[in-house]
């Protein structure tokens, strides 16, 4: 069998494909962040929990509307981040002119609620929420094998980044808000209606946040509490790659969901740390973060 | 975003007011501080007026007032026969006002050409973009270039050059000369001139007299939150003198 320093290909490669999944999930959730930091200047506190609601709204929408998995991809994004817009015109906007630690309070305190409020009904154990049929199964590659739900979640995920990239680097409303994050008023004096760009914003972000939880209902139990312990090493992630890049906040996601997978490797015992060893370190050598600009 | 056609009707003659800006008993605050105290003054169509007065007498809270983008004020500022003070922010740069802030306000994130195109259309009848080329061959040449790699002058025509677009009538403009090389003065002065053949509105904040002077037809000279005179530019030679020694130039 052929071995990579010292561990079987097909080990090393199965946990390099876990390594991109987790990644993936990097990427969406701290783009997301990265995207509702830049305008809003309030860190999302809230981001796993709306990431645990669009994974409980596919596993409710199935059970109780019979929405399918494929439905729910779009439609669960668009609930869930309309939900977001809400929260935002609200709760958010009232608090906007504050400093921006009570954004990332409320947040935190609507994250509990959130949570709480669904282990009241569900408790935290955890559900089961069925992979699409197509998607089941895997493929042999011959050095490896690779579920196939595990390869689709990895390319939906990227997708999905490019396409947020593509919206934000290419696209005149991208203009708008790359421009609105440098400085919203003057966009105002502009006649750009920056509290409607803001909700919106928000909103996307939430969706993203609201995908990935679909994306990960078939992988992972459906429970409350699967936003909270993700968030934490997704906040690392920002800190690490930095606020300032959309593509940083990619590259880093996966990179450090690569890290993470060959530590499992070489290393099990540091992999739930690993990602904050990195933290630290890059906090030492270039506190803006690996793509975030200095102050 | 194009919102031209809601303002067609204001551009029919018999509702042409003679006037374009009307400033009356405008006070102004940021927070605790009340900055404008009572500024009334006006401008008629195609007038480039100037707001003279030493550093802190108010007169790019002024402009940043009719934008409102002060934190409270009171008083009156009809824009084009339309009260905006109760205007929200963004209302108020569609009756057709291009501002041009004073630290210009060029985005980094955005290359020459995006800064360019960024505010959007709020009336009919802008400059094209070959015009605003024409107009301003550098910054063709640039167009690639992050906002914020151009030269000091270079951003000025920028941000003076993104208004152009918009279809805007009444210019608000604050210290476009401050800081630059004789020869991007003068090429901005010329600008001006073309300007104001087209017909624009332009109230210019200015520290620089000798570069406003020739340009207005009016000067409203600024001091301690108000307009403490009105001097005309047939009054100006003889009252060049007292306007030096007010300006403390």
């Amino acid at each position: 069998m052929t071995m990579i320093f010292g561990v079987p290909m097909a080990v090393f490669m199965g946990q390099l494909t876990l390594g991109l999944v987790n990644g993936a999930f990097y990427a969406l959730l701290s783009l997301g962040l990265a995207v509702i930091f830049g305008l809003l200047k309030i860190v999302n506190f809230a981001h796993g929990a709306q990431y645990m609601l669009g994974a409980f709204a596919a596993l409710l929408g199935f059970r109780y509307l019979g929405i399918n998995y494929w439905l729910a991809l779009i439609l669960v994004p668009l609930v869930v981040g309309g939900f977001g817009m809400l929260m935002e015109r609200f709760l958010l906007r009232r608090i906007a002119h504050l400093d921006h630690l009570y954004g990332l309070l409320l947040t935190f305190g609507l994250a509990l609620i959130f949570e709480g409020t669904l282990i009241n009904f569900f408790g935290v154990s955890g559900a089961r929420y069925a992979t699409p049929e197509i998607l089941q199964g895997g493929l042999n590659l011959g050095f490896m094998f690779l579920p196939t739900y595990r390869a689709w979640v990895l390319v939906a995920a990227l997708a999905m980044c490019l396409f947020t990239w593509f919206m934000i680097e290419r696209t005149r409303l991208g203009a708008y808000l790359r421009a609105g994050t440098e400085n919203s008023q003057l966009m105002q004096a502009f006649g750009v209606n920056v509290p409607l760009l803001i909700t919106l914003t928000y909103g996307f972000g939430v969706g993203l946040a609201a995908f990935a939880g679909v994306l990960a209902a078939p992988l992972y139990p459906v429970s409350p509490t699967m936003g909270s312990s993700l968030l934490i090493v997704v906040f690392a992630v920002v800190v690490i790659g930095g606020m300032g890049s959309i593509l940083g906040a990619i590259l880093t996601g996966l990179g450090m969901g690569i890290i993470e997978g060959l530590t499992k490797v070489y290393y099990p015992e540091a992999s739930n740390t690993v990602i904050f060893l990195v933290m630290i370190l890059v906090l030492m050598l270039r506190p803006a973060g690996l793509f975030g600009k200095e102050a | 975003m194009n919102t031209a056609e809601a303002f067609d009707n204001q551009d029919a003659p018999e509702n042409q007011t003679l006037e374009m800006l009307r400033v009356q008993d405008l006070h102004a605050f940021y927070g605790e501080s009340h900055i404008l105290h009572g500024v009334n003054f006006d401008v008629k169509r195609g007038e480039l007026v100037t707001l003279l007065g030493r550093n802190g007498a108010g007169r790019s809270t002024t402009l940043k007032a009719i934008m409102n983008m002060v934190g409270r004020r009171t008083g009156s500022i009809i824009i084009n026969g339309n009260e905006t003070l109760r205007m929200k922010p963004h209302h108020i740069p569609r009756l057709g006002i291009g501002y041009c802030p004073e630290e210009r306000g060029i985005f980094a994130s955005l290359d020459v050409h995006e800064n360019l195109l960024l505010p959007p259309t709020v009336r009919s009848g802008g400059m094209s973009l070959d015009e605003i080329y024409s107009m301003f061959p550098n910054l063709y040449e640039r167009r690639n270039s992050p906002g914020t790699r151009l030269s000091g002058g270079e951003q000025q025509m920028l941000a003076m050059a993104r208004i152009l677009r918009t279809g805007a009538r009444l210019l608000l403009l604050d210290e476009i000369t401050e800081g630059l090389a004789p020869v991007i003065v003068q090429k901005l002065g010329e600008v001006l001139v073309q300007l104001k053949e087209r017909g624009m509105t332009i109230v210019l904040v200015e520290q620089n007299f000798r570069f406003a002077a020739p340009l207005a037809d009016r000067h409203f000279v600024m001091d301690h939150g108000q307009i403490v005179e009105e001097i005309t530019a047939a009054q100006l030679p003889s009252r060049r003198e007292h306007l030096n020694s007010m300006l403390g130039v």
